[in-house]
């Protein structure tokens, strides 16, 4: 994280940068005396790379736990539409401008919004007889996102040119806004759902044997994927909401540590959190360097890193024939 | 432990699926269920261990109506070994898959222990799983995977065994070991079995459902009468002790054509 810090537009020496940090988280030492180089390491960089390992981990473990609730492979925020529900609620803002706001809402607050509507919707249409059926929660997944989706677009239309640009970059995701004074909420609901889903994690364990046998096994199957999907609609929320709609991080990171070190839950899930936030701090690094000083969105890089390897590894992995 | 089933009534999508069906299986007895497709073995199962509400009567294991048992409290009595895919692409170990049934026995916050490990070891020797502990569960075969399931449900510590079909699909072979497995358990078992001859080798005492009704229990040679095998399993067939003391049945192979369309649903 420190080396991510040091390294940007303006490239700082990795002592300064520890010097800095340091002295801003305990107070102590003798940072350099430069206040623009304060500036740029505390003021705009560490916040940055703090929020990029936030989101990838909130993403990463989002996507595990739903691969699981809904027992299909495929499965992430995006698939069950909770990120074009924010996607809609942040485009509204944007193009209705900052004065229409909705009654004050904020691009951030509009898109958690979006997120837990579209979280709510698949919830109430996923059920059938009180009962949450798997296929059925993926299928009202996929069509409320779409509606979200085509939605999305309609508004697009309407926008003029330099709003569309925003929401584009938006789309694609970006932690290049980070601020300080968002850091303390986003920690706090990552930290607290992720630790809440690791303690989940011998039952998230028992529904892999199938929802009759998991009944067996003493789990309420049915208020079991209810209490997941809601936390798993709140973690993407929250960070969505900040950084925008960043894809296929919640669909590989988890698929990437299943591969390597097996499914049982209470492992995966940290060493799925951990490499979720590593890797969306490399790919914040790389947004931010292959094209200096330009950025790009970060949707744009995890697709085009991410998938090679991905498929590297599914070729030589033996343990799925 | 004791279970008593007590003219239960179950009822899925406003279709009557058991009628007024009530058996008991004393401690220790092995009690099969047998019948033909859609008499209801499945659907008596599942509100044996707690995952269908009765529309009507009670299911007991030990004294205790299920349904004022906690889930969990229930798992701990009840273990059982179902048709349901236990995934192909689950990504655990054998002995991940043994550990599941130790779930019913920790909370939240609960942390392996000894006691744990313990009833995972020795539900791995007595299923004579150890030599593919580690190996992923998805490369095991149909014999191996069952093994594997019956040593959760073991893992499980329950004092009743539900079983589903365990032997579907196994060779003779694997069937055979199997029945031993069960057998040297010494627990209290409610077993659905599709093959009648299997069924008799395992069983004390035999139930017959047809159309959601107890038709016929008892001793297998009670329960198995020609009359019954005739009527509801639509075969000409006989069950008799042969010299080695085993039931066995012998069938003619010849239908009973009239018997197609009345005795059987699909």
């Amino acid at each position: 994280m420190i080396v991510a810090i040091s390294i940007g537009a303006v490239t700082v020496p990795v002592g300064d940068v520890w010097a800095i940090v340091w002295h801003h988280v305990t107070g102590a030492g003798t940072p350099p005396d430069d206040p623009a180089l304060d500036q740029i390491v505390w003021r705009f960089r560490t916040p940055r790379v703090v929020l990029a390992a936030l989101v990838g981990a909130a993403l990463a473990v989002s996507g595990a736990v739903l691969q699981t609730v809904v027992s299909n492979p495929l499965a992430d925020p995006i698939v069950l539409g909770f990120s074009y529900g924010a996607t809609l609620g942040a485009v509204l803002v944007i193009t209705l401008g900052g004065g229409a706001a909705l009654a004050g809402l904020g691009v951030s607050a509009a898109a958690f919004a979006g997120a837990v509507v579209a979280g709510a919707l698949v919830f109430a249409l996923g059920q059938r007889r009180g009962r949450l059926a798997p296929t059925r929660l993926v299928l009202a997944g996929v069509a409320v996102g779409y509606v979200f989706l085509s939605a999305t677009s309609f508004v697009q239309l309407q926008a003029t040119p330099t709003e569309l640009r925003t929401v584009m970059f938006w789309m694609l995701g970006s932690v290049a806004g980070a601020q300080w004074d968002q850091i303390p909420t986003v920690t706090v609901v990552v930290l607290l759902t992720t630790a809440l889903l690791v303690l989940f994690g011998r039952r998230l364990n028992v529904l892999l044997a199938g929802d009759e046998s998991a009944t067996a096994l003493g789990v309420d199957v049915n208020r079991l994927r209810a209490v997941l999907l809601v936390l798993s609609a709140l973690l993407t929320g929250t960070v969505i909401a900040v950084a925008g709609s960043i894809g296929f991080v919640g669909l590989m990171i988890p698929h990437l540590v299943r591969l390597t070190t097996g499914a049982d839950h209470r492992r995966l899930l940290p060493l799925t959190a951990l490499l979720g936030a590593v890797y969306l701090v490399l790919v914040d690094l790389l947004s931010r360097t292959v094209d200096r000083p330009n950025e790009l969105p970060l949707g744009i890089l995890t697709a085009l890193l991410g998938a090679p390897f991905f498929l590297w590894l599914l070729r030589h992995n033996k343990g799925l024939d | 432990m004791k279970l008593t089933v007590d003219r239960l009534h179950v009822t899925l999508d406003r279709t009557p699926i058991l009628r007024d069906v009530s058996l008991e299986a004393h401690k220790g007895d092995i009690v099969g269920l047998v019948g033909p497709n859609g008499s209801g073995k499945s659907t008596l199962l599942r509100a044996v261990y707690r995952s269908l509400r009765p529309a009507g009567g009670v299911v007991r294991v030990g004294d205790d109506d299920v349904w004022t048992l906690s889930a969990r409290t229930a798992a701990r009595r009840t273990a059982a070994v179902l048709q349901d895919a236990t995934g192909d692409t689950t990504g655990l170990t054998v002995a991940g898959i043994v550990a599941l049934g130790r779930s019913p026995h920790h909370g939240l916050l609960g942390r392996d222990g000894a006691e744990d490990r313990r009833a995972v070891e020795e539900a791995i020797d007595h299923c004579g799983v150890r030599a593919y502990a580690d190996r992923d569960y998805a490369s095991l075969s149909g014999g191996e995977r069952q093994r594997v399931l019956l040593a959760r449900a073991l893992a499980q510590s329950a004092r009743l065994l539900v079983l589903d079909e365990l032997t579907n699909h196994l060779d003779i072979r694997a069937r055979f070991e199997l029945l031993n497995l069960i057998r040297a358990t010494g627990i209290t078992t409610l077993a659905v079995l599709h093959d009648l001859d299997l069924a008799a080798r395992l069983c004390d005492h035999l139930v017959v459902l047809h159309e959601g009704a107890v038709v016929a229990a008892g001793p297998v040679l009670e329960a198995l009468t020609p009359g019954i095998l005739r009527d509801v399993f639509g075969v000409r067939a006989g069950a008799g002790r042969h010299a080695d003391g085993v039931i066995r049945i012998t069938y003619d192979a010849q239908p009973l054509a009239h018997d197609r369309a009345a005795g059987r649903r699909r």
